[in-house]
């Protein structure tokens, strides 16, 4: 933190949140919620509205959480008109005297500290600050609170409330409304900031009440609340989800303004900008010098608070508060070729000086009068609304939560991404509005007059200057030795050229690889590294998804706008005078435009200032150092001396002066104009030798760069093609393909963060530092987290050095022969980087298990463990502390628990069948099975035989997001169930199994096509967010009560607090990853970037855990390249019960770490499906065991000698570990293990690891009525029905009760028909999920998100009450929620209405009729039929590979364009008579019948014609594959047989 | 960037031509011929580019195969010897001579038929020399230091390139008439041909490498008064000091060492004198004779191909241990380096293979010449003792006994003494991890520091020994390469 940052003292004052400590860092923490808001078009203040707010934010309680103690609530709270009425009369009952008119107080409640004299000093001061402000302070009223509600904890921090009225005094006597907030705000910001005070609100227009509380506390904590005088039109209720259980009372919703459900991504760099932008910032509005407010983003607030803080700033200097949301908030306008013209100006005007505030939300704000919604441009949260014939309009998170007569909502809706509900209450006047009738306010409406505000249009087109539109300069060619001896300066190596650029280069993607990276850290390696290895992708996991670049481009933009900045709180034509680039990487010709964007007699004004990043080498970090500082001060001078653009160039070293790293020039510019205020000013260039890869773009950008010329890696490109790798390709096209894979690849980055725009990505900094010093990351990468320390400017200094001294050696001469060092990263070469898994290893591991000797394993293990000689991991840093040092006493080896115990805690890694062969996989089963061990399926189902079989079934069934085969059977016969929510290889990515790959018998095990290529998307599709992530594990927990559910995470900072949260939704097991774990194919960027070592996260995450109270109801598993029994103590030891190994059993089972799985060509028959490469496979269960006994058997040596007698004994007993003596290491001597180490002090008989079963409330199911009402179908398979209620608070219905019938009936499930259930009302979440075969639901009234995921068979039927005033317009209103049919392999769903986002997607079998979509419907579709009869989002058919979709008039636009080009995606009329006409009509008919749907039966009216208004959309291969395998059946050969599959081999490859 | 399904399209594995039997033992030129560039290309392809390239690691210089297998594969030879050059100086040494232990460690090797490894590299050398793409490096600056190699076997030749292009001044002392060491005379004219060693002197000398012939280090000059005139020196004497047969008739006449009927047998291919050193009663040829050639290692084909092309009666190679497996056995598993039958081009040629034999006598024709052999057959046992089959006992007729048991370490010379050199039991000069001998600023390598062993860890120590003399001469750490380490040994259970 920077010295000059003022933090707010009130936020620590009442927050039990404990200090940094260990890996702990309270800067992680994130939360998540439910929101809610209840307005009345013209009813005037009620007490009602209060009420039913209450109630709403009662039913939202399943979207918070509560802590260790259920009564601590993680935050809840309300917003509202101020209570004119009510406060008046209590100000008067308590004695304070007369309040004056309406508009003219400004009131809100304080938290004070919990002492008198404090509160006396904190009382007066704010007296004087008003004072100095312009306001009188009209007193304080005590407002009573049930204080023995809250837990102890929650408790601990409490402050005594009070509300503060203040009124206008001496110039400013008499001001009202928004005038008197202007002055209110001064003050509520000064006393925050220098007061043990905090207001929840201080508003003549609004009032908050909140705190630590939970939903059903709110009311009876604050009496206030029940007082039948208070009343309010509208309200704004909010539940928090917090991943800790640490009591903040300030940061419980609603602020000021919102309250918001999600999580802002960008906000680091959000900050950063706005903290730059300060210095600009003038408003008449506010009197006196504005940095007595700043910085504006309160240091140690909240994503929402600070959202909340730039968002009061932009309304209370001039804008409506719609105005200053869109700004924050656009909606995805860059590629929407079908918006107004005057909208998008609108947008890109603003977006010249605000970046978006890019993260999944649902925003609720309120200004007192208008009040609205807007969702994110992913529409990543759910918002659903009705409205009433007497003009209520109530939105929340999930339908249901006030009960409300059928025959009462005229109409229901949801929010859509990037729309936004407006209603204006008409209130009665405060600040000189007039009172007028209420109304919603159409989007199109509030955006129009918005956009007409200003001549947007006119501005942005004069003032955007596009690079496209620049002259074409001279190309300059380099020479062959010249691009060679700057390829030695900057470290290049052979492998880099073969491996990174020339993939690049001939094909425009980025390269792939497979296995997991098992080379040493950049500080633990011996070699010099680049700067950019030090840095680590952070990746959104759990509290926020990933997003979906590929599939989702249309809300992504790559584009950039960059140059000066002005004033933020006005608008002129001179604010969108900006340069802008379609991309953020830049060419040579590209970068000369720039450059001369002045001198090229264009007027722009635009003056370039290049600065020289050299350094003179031999000087050292010293050097280093003192050139840095000089150069921001030419750059400070250009900036004075008028610059508008700088240009960072490391081009040009010689023998003396040496590159600056392009990435620590680059920050330590941004962050010293950020500080001296100046960086808005100017836009940064940087030319860069030493970028070659995504992960360094994208690490420029991260860090404060627009744009990036890679002019090395572009030059050695153009090499490449006039010698060597590329020869003979076409240069332009070549460097061309290299920066778009760049500038992709970047954009793949960001959505791994889930972040969407590289504007908002911009010095964003979502990375963490491992290995690099706290000074240094201080100094130079301010606000980035590195736990360890690490190297400083010295080392990096060294590093240049050394691979400068190749290019210019400092005495005799370079080595006959060797141009470029060899590399060794990605592959191992015997100079390059160690790696764990050599030929050594791999031979001796290998050898021990197929001859039984355990003396050779041991030396196997013994080079694994042994890292005196070379650094490889962070636990090779470690030693164990002897028994004797800890106070025990060695144990003898025989009274250690047996091998067969110890192994049971060891588990095989998800390796999906289909990335790994039939035999691999088995081959793993039968062992783990074997040995009372668990192995785990992957994400490619499970094969009906197998699943039955207690010898070869996988005991953890994992649940990814493509969710292939997760059927019902599935579900059932687990002994766990993992949900992957990201994979060490790979964090935030999805996977995908090519085509080729996909034989008929992984086309079988996954509910799929053979030859046609699967995607697993990105994220999980119903994980948005930590209560999504509850809500899947409650759906897993009813599929499969008995089974125990786990939770894979990835390791990176802040995994811990994700952990919390984890454990908060109940999950059984959290499973922490390597950043080292394998994978059949991922991204070099990724294996190699992304993700951190388990030593940190297991640490934090047990750290963290115990801090909060939660270790002991959740246990902790570990996996990432454990190889030893050593590693598996040492994971014990830092907290982990449980172990996870992949690469080591495959390598006993003959994997020789080929990283060629992605190519479908092992030669050993491990990772492929090609049945000549299977029968190569040469793997026994036998090897395995050994393997696993041998592990076991080094375990129990280590336990020993620790002084151990089982792995319980030792789990969290970091006190026997200590940091190795005496590692003399130029790098890693300056890490600082200690974080790693530190022991949380517990309370007293608090455990350490897992002893109490987590409570995952399935007593109150439902589900048990629905099972006890069929139990004469279970008995003797009697047909039954009934009827019963539904509220939303009924979670995951049907559930329960289809495991029955999956364990009764078998995996087929019943006969049809054998259950028929009705429900009435509005249904909570996943509605019918895993419904298998024989059981209908059928819901009357309206249902939440996630309605029949996973449909394995059975039938949903939703459909509006018969007295809903709407019925006859049932098409126009929304009946369910998003993500409807996720992964369902068969069955049927028919929904008489619309639903939301992503509906049907990766169905892979059942059959869905519904009467309109939201965005991205048939997304990855692979099989199964859709029926739209109504409008569809936009990119409709994303990713879909198979089934069908008949589309009624299908608007042509709405379909995903990328598909629809590359001709993936075929759409075609209905042709009378055919096949397909014959299913729609049938589907109509069942539609029509099961639902009395409207349009059904209208058009069934219409007979053949009605046929030719849809559209079939079918993708290509899918039809061309089926056509043929049905043409087989025909002539009555074998479809899945060799003949067919090569046909189909040929058809799709073309 | 191979292949990916190169070893798929192309599932066996083709060599090089051999000139047919008849033919080729009529002369003395090499065995193999140059192998059709297109099959060349197609073989390089089965290449699979391994993520762990065992191969890379089997090869004790750390060749980058997989990389110049590519460059095969794609034709781009000139780049091939680039990424050849980088890690051996000699790829037509090793091309010809190496037994290639790559290739047993190749992946393929575990359910195929390896890649033709060794093939490559030469083809990639060959194209080299064809084309002129070999051509001196002279060092651009001298560092005025001075070392000299004694010794101009292949480990004497690689350390001195290395020092020379270092900027070293290096002078090459050789006992013999001509360069080269073992590959000289010790390996016959037909494995390869003499002028490929010329070629590799000349370009040296161009690179200002001296070269000091018939200079007998310790007998010629006093080797500490030659040491005291170097910064440094590097021994690369090899191991000469063959094992014996102890048995009666040893001293008969007609019963030789290997090594001193070899280079005979390659002076007669270069038309070449004996050399006048050669005693009377050791001048041989095997026209005419009964040869036995008792050892079944490289030096008792090696003897066998040369016997062979002097037209001789019979010839008979004799083997105390069992035939050997025809495939891998549970202990020798792959990646090592197995014992297995193998047939080299020698024994296509002729000559019968006996096994389990023991020599018990040699028989004296009465005339102090060697007339026969007696032998017995012999049981190996777990332990390695022996013990004899009873009757087993028969009689060879044989003129001419040509000894090939493997060597016992650094020949017997007064140079050890002169150095106050420790030796080892193994007969090996005692080295520490800088490749430095018990006297400071002097270093050995090749097999007298290592004990016999293959032409590749010879120039892989040449090479990696510069690494540390160079460290020694600047003291500053070195940028040669070291590809291996004094105590390195090949991966074995």
């Amino acid at each position: 933190m920077a010295p000059d940052q003022r933090t707010s003292r009130a936020l620590a004052r009442f927050s039990a949140q404990p200090e940094a400590q260990g890996l702990y860092d309270p800067s992680a923490e994130k939360d998540a919620c439910g929101v809610a808001f209840v307005a009345h078009l013209h009813s005037g203040p009620t007490h009602e509205v209060v009420q039913q707010a209450l109630t709403a934010l009662r039913n939202l309680d399943h979207r918070g959480a509560v802590g260790a103690e259920v009564d601590s609530g993680d935050g809840a709270g309300i917003l509202m008109q101020v209570p004119d009425a009510f406060l008046r009369e209590t100000w008067k009952d308590a004695g304070l005297g007369e309040l004056p008119a309406p508009g003219r107080y400004a009131v809100g409640l304080g938290f004070l500290p919990d002492d008198d004299e404090e509160e006396a000093v904190a009382k007066a001061e704010i007296a004087a600050t008003a004072a100095e402000e312009g306001l009188r302070v009209l007193g304080w009223r005590e407002v009573p609170v049930t204080a023995s509600l809250v837990g102890q904890t929650a408790r601990s921090c409490m402050p005594r409330f009070r509300h503060l009225v203040v009124t206008g005094a001496g110039m400013r006597e008499g001001v009202e409304g928004l005038e008197l907030d202007r002055l209110a705000f001064v003050l509520r910001k000064r006393a925050e900031r220098e007061l043990d005070v905090y207001f929840a609100s201080l508003s003549s227009r609004t009032l908050v009440y909140k705190g630590m509380l939970t939903t059903g506390q709110l009311e009876p904590f604050f009496p206030d609340l029940s007082d039948h005088r208070i009343a309010t039109q509208l309200a704004i209720v909010h539940s928090r989800f917090s991943t800790n259980t640490f009591p903040s009372w300030p940061l419980a919703h609603p602020f000021r303004y919102i309250a918001h459900n999600g999580e802002i991504n960008t906000v680091r760099g959000n900050r950063n900008w706005m903290r730059a932008r300060e210095s600009q910032l003038a408003t008449d509005l506010i009197d006196g010098d504005l940095s007595r407010l700043f910085p504006i983003c309160t240091p140690g607030a909240s994503d929402s608070a600070s959202f909340d803080e730039v968002l009061e700033l932009l309304h209370l200097t001039g804008r409506s508060l719609p105005h200053a949301v869109l700004m924050m908030i656009p909606e995805a306008w860059e590629n929407h070729a079908q918006m107004d013209a005057a909208r998008r100006a609108f947008y890109a005007f603003h977006a010249s000086f605000m970046e978006a505030w890019d993260g999944p939300a649902a925003v609720t704000f309120t200004d007192g009068r208008l009040i609205g919604a807007v969702l994110d441009r992913n529409g990543l949260r759910p918002s659903r609304y009705w409205v009433t014939d007497d003009g209520l309009v109530v939105l929340a998170s999930e339908v249901g939560v006030l009960d409300i007569a059928p025959e009462r909502v005229v109409s229901k809706g949801r929010l859509q991404p990037g729309r936004m509900l407006l209603i204006d209450t008409g209130a009665p006047s405060v600040g000189g509005e007039p009172a007028s009738p209420g109304r919603i306010i159409p989007d199109d409406e509030v955006k129009g007059q918005l956009a007409a505000e200003h001549p947007y249009q006119e501005w942005v087109e004069a003032g955007i200057i596009k690079l496209e539109d620049l002259p074409e300069r001279e190309h300059v060619l380099h020479t062959h030795a010249s691009v060679t001896r700057r390829q030695q300066a900057f470290g290049y190596t052979e492998e880099e050229l073969r491996l990174i650029l020339a993939p690049m280069a001939a094909n425009g993607a980025e390269p792939v690889g497979s296995m997991g990276t098992d080379t040493p850290i950049a500080v633990l390696s011996e070699r010099p590294r680049l700067l950019f290895d030090y840095f680590t992708q952070l990746f959104a996991q759990v509290t926020n998804p990933p997003l979906d670049a590929i599939r989702e481009e249309v809300v992504t933009s790559l584009g950039v706008e960059m140059g000066p900045e002005h004033n933020a709180l006005t608008a002129s034509a001179e604010h969108c005078r900006q340069l802008r680039l379609p991309f953020p990487v830049v060419d040579n010709d590209e970068l000369a435009k720039i450059t001369h964007l002045d001198a090229d007699g264009e007027g722009t004004g635009f003056a370039t200032v290049r600065v020289r990043g050299l350094y003179r080498v031999a000087g050292g970090g010293e050097e280093l150092e003192r050139r840095l500082l000089e150069i921001c001060a030419e750059v400070s001078a250009a900036i004075d001396g008028g610059a508008r653009f700088v240009l960072l160039s490391d081009r040009d070293g010689d023998a003396v002066w040496a590159p600056i790293p392009s990435l620590l020039l680059t920050s330590a510019v941004h962050h010293h104009l950020l500080r001296e205020k100046t960086r808005t000013q100017v836009g940064l260039v940087v030319e860069a030798g030493d970028v070659r890869e995504v992960h360094h773009v994208a690490l420029l950008i991260g860090f404060g760069a627009a744009c990036v010329n890679p002019y090395l890696a572009m030059e050695s490109v153009e090499d490449l093609t006039r010698h060597g790798l590329l020869e003979g390709s076409d240069p332009q096209q070549c460097v061309r393909n290299l920066i778009y894979a760049l500038g992709k690849g970047v954009l793949k980055v960001m959505s791994k963060m889930g972040i969407s725009t590289v504007a908002s990505y911009r010095g964003a900094q979502v990375f963490e530092a491992i290995g690099l010093s706290q000074e240094l990351v201080d100094r130079w990468f301010t606000g980035t987290t590195s736990q360890l320390g690490g190297v400083g400017l010295d080392v990096v200094a060294a590093e240049v050095a050394a691979r400068h001294a190749r290019a210019y050696p400092v005495e005799g001469t370079a080595p006959a022969h060797r141009r470029l060092d060899v590399g060794g990263e990605y592959q191992w070469k015997r100079e390059g980087e160690p790696h764990l898994f050599d030929p050594e290893t791999v031979f001796r591991l290998q050898h021990a298990t197929r001859a039984r000797r355990y003396d050779v394993f041991q030396q196997y293990t013994s080079r694994v463990d042994e890292q005196s000689e070379r650094l490889m991991t962070l636990r090779g840093l470690f030693a164990f502390k002897e028994a004797a040092a800890t106070g025990r006493q060695p144990v003898p080896l025989d009274e250690v628990e047996p091998v067969s115990e110890i192994v049971k805690r060891f588990s095989t890694g998800a390796m999906s069948y289909g990335s790994i062969s039939a035999e691999a996989h088995e081959t793993l089963a039968v062992a783990m099975n074997r040995l009372g061990a668990k192995s785990n399926t992957g994400e490619g189902g499970e094969d009906v035989e197998r699943l039955l079989d207690p010898e070869r079934r996988s005991a953890i069934k994992q649940i990814a997001s493509g969710r292939f085969g997760v059927t019902s059977a599935y579900l059932t016969h687990a002994t766990d169930l993992q949900i992957k929510m990201a994979q060490g290889a790979k964090p935030g990515e999805g996977g995908q199994l090519p085509g080729p790959k996909v034989y008929p018998n992984i086309a079988k095990t996954r509910h799929a096509t053979p030859g046609v290529g699967l995607i697993s998307p990105p994220p999980h599709h119903d994980i948005y967010s930590i209560e999504d992530l509850a809500q899947l594990i409650h759906d897993l927990k009813n599929a499969n009560p008995a089974a125990r559910i786990h939770t894979k995470l990835v390791s990176e900072v802040g995994v811990g607090t994700v952990a919390a949260g984890v454990a908060k939704a109940h999950s059984d097991v959290v499973l922490v990853s390597g950043h080292d774990g394998g994978t059949g194919a991922a991204p070099l960027t990724s294996l190699k970037h992304a993700g951190a070592p388990w030593e940190l996260g297991l640490a934090e995450t047990q750290q963290t855990l115990l801090l909060n109270g939660l270790r002991d109801r959740v246990s902790v598993q570990v996996d990432g390249a454990l190889k030893t029994g050593r590693d598996v103590v040492v994971a014990a030891l830092l907290g982990a019960e449980e172990y996870g190994f992949s690469t080591a059993p495959l390598v006993v089972s003959g994997c020789i770490m080929m990283r060629v799985c992605q190519l479908d060509t092992c030669p050993v028959g491990v990772a492929t499906q090609n049945p000549v490469l299977r029968e190569r496979f040469t793997g026994k269960p036998e090897f395995v065991v050994t393997f696993f006994e041998y592990l076991a058997e080094e375990v129990r040596e280590h336990l020993a000698a620790l002084g151990f007698r089982s792995l319980d004994e030792a789990v969290g007993q970091v006190g026997s570990l200590d940091v190795r003596r005496a590692v003399d290491h130029w790098k890693a001597s300056g890490l600082d293990l200690s974080p790693v180490l530190a022991d949380v002090e517990v309370a007293d008989g608090a455990s350490r690891r897992q002893l109490v079963s987590q409570d995952h409330g399935l007593e109150k199911a439902l589900d048990h009525q629905l099972i006890a009402a069929s139990r004469a179908a279970f008995d003797s398979g009697e047909r039954v029905s009934a009827t019963f209620a539904v509220r939303n608070v009924n979670r995951t219905v049907g559930t329960m009760l289809g495991h029955e019938v999956t364990k009764r009936f078998g995996p087929d499930g019943a006969p049809d028909g054998t259950i028929d259930l009705t429900l009435v009302g509005s249904a909570g979440q996943s509605f019918g999920a895993f419904l298998p075969a024989g059981v209908t639901l059928r819901l009357v009234g309206d249902a939440n998100d996630y309605v029949g995921k996973g449909l394995s068979g059975g039938r949903v039927v939703v459909r509006p009450h018969e007295s809903a005033p709407f019925l006859r317009d049932a098409a126009d209103n929304v009946v369910a929620g998003n993500t409807v049919g996720y992964g369902a392999t068969s069955g049927e769903v028919f929904l008489s209405g619309r639903v939301g986002e992503r509906f049907a997607v990766r169905n892979s079998g059942a059959s869905i009729v519904v009467e309109g979509t939201g965005d991205h419907a048939c997304e990855y579709m692979t099989g199964g039929t859709v029926v739209v009869l109504g409008e569809t989002g936009r990119n409709l058919g994303a990713g879909m590979s198979g089934g069908r979709a008949f589309v009624l008039d299908l608007e042509p636009e709405k379909l995903n364009g990328a598909a629809v080009r590359s001709g993936e995606l075929v759409s075609s009329p209905v042709a009378p008579g055919s096949a397909e006409a014959e299913l729609l009509s049938s589907l109509l008919a069942r539609h029509a019948e099961e639902t009395g749907s409207a349009v059904a039966t209208a058009l069934l009216s219409e007979g053949e014609t009605a046929l030719e208004r849809f559209t079939a959309l079918v993708p290509r291969d899918f039809a061309r594959v089926t056509a043929l395998r049905e043409q087989a059946a025909a002539e009555g050969n074998d479809p899945d047989g060799e003949g067919v599959w090569l046909q189909i081999m040929e058809a799709v490859r073309g | 960037m191979a292949d990916p399904r190169g070893f798929l399209t192309v599932p066996t594995r083709q060599n090089a031509p051999r000139r047919p039997v008849p033919v080729r033992i009529r002369d003395w030129h090499e065995v193999y011929q140059q192998v059709d560039g297109a099959v060349l290309r197609e073989q390089a392809g089965r290449c699979m580019d391994c993520g762990v390239p065992f191969c890379h690691n089997g090869c004790p210089l750390g060749n980058l195969i997989p990389e110049w297998n590519d460059l095969t594969r794609r034709g781009d030879f000139r780049e091939a010897i680039e990424q050849l050059h980088a890690t051996n100086n000699f790829p037509e040494f090793t091309g010809k001579l190496c037994p290639a232990p790559c290739e047993s460690a190749c992946v393929l090797g575990i359910n195929q038929d390896a890649v033709t490894i060794k093939l490559v590299e030469e083809s990639i050398i060959d194209r080299a020399w064809e084309n002129d793409w070999v051509q001196p490096l002279p060092p651009e600056r001298l560092t005025g230091k001075t070392v000299a190699v004694i010794g101009s076997g292949p480990a004497g030749l690689a350390a001195a390139q290395q020092l020379t292009r270092a900027g070293h001044t290096v002078a090459v002392y050789e006992r013999d008439d001509a360069l080269g060491g073992l590959m000289r005379y010790g390996v016959p004219e037909y494995k390869m041909e003499k002028k490929h060693i010329d070629r590799r002197i000349q370009q040296m000398q161009a690179e200002g490498t001296r070269f000091r012939t018939t200079v007998d280090v310790g007998v010629d000059v006093d080797a500490a008064r030659l040491a005291d005139r170097y910064d440094a020196v590097v021994l690369a004497v090899g191991a000469l000091q063959p094992r014996e047969l102890d048995v009666p008739g040893r001293d008969l006449r007609g019963v030789l060492q290997a090594m001193e009927y070899l280079p005979q047998g390659n002076k007669e291919a270069l038309g070449l004198p004996v050399p006048s050193w050669v005693p009377e009663d050791k001048r041989v040829s095997a026209e005419g004779k009964d040869v036995v050639i008792i050892g079944a290692g490289d030096t008792g084909a090696d003897c066998l191909g040369t016997v062979l092309r002097q037209n001789p009666r019979s010839v008979t190679q004799l083997a105390i241990g069992p035939t050997p497996p025809a495939d891998r056995t549970g202990n020798q598993p792959w990646p090592t380096y197995p014992l297995v039958f193998r047939t080299s081009s020698a024994h296509e040629e002729g000559g019968e293979r006996v096994y389990t034999a023991s020599t018990t006598e040699l028989v004296d024709d009465g005339e102090g010449g060697v007339a026969a052999l007696r032998m017995v057959e012999v049981v190996r046992h777990p332990d390695r003792s022996y013990t004899v089959v009873e009757g087993s006992e028969r009689e060879l007729p044989a003129q001419l006994v040509l000894l090939a048991l493997g060597f016992a370490g650094v020949q017997k010379m007064p140079m050890v003494e002169q150095l106050g050199l420790e030796v080892g039991r193994d007969g090996a000069i005692v080295r520490d991890e800088r490749w430095q001998t018990s006297r400071p600023g002097t270093f050995v390598v090749g097999d007298a520091g290592r004990g016999a062993s293959l032409i590749v860890w010879a120039i892989a120590e040449g090479r990696a020994a510069a690494a540390a003399v160079d460290e020694h001469l600047t003291g500053r750490p070195s940028t040669l390469p070291a590809p291996v380490t004094p105590h390195a040994r090949p991966l074995v259970v």
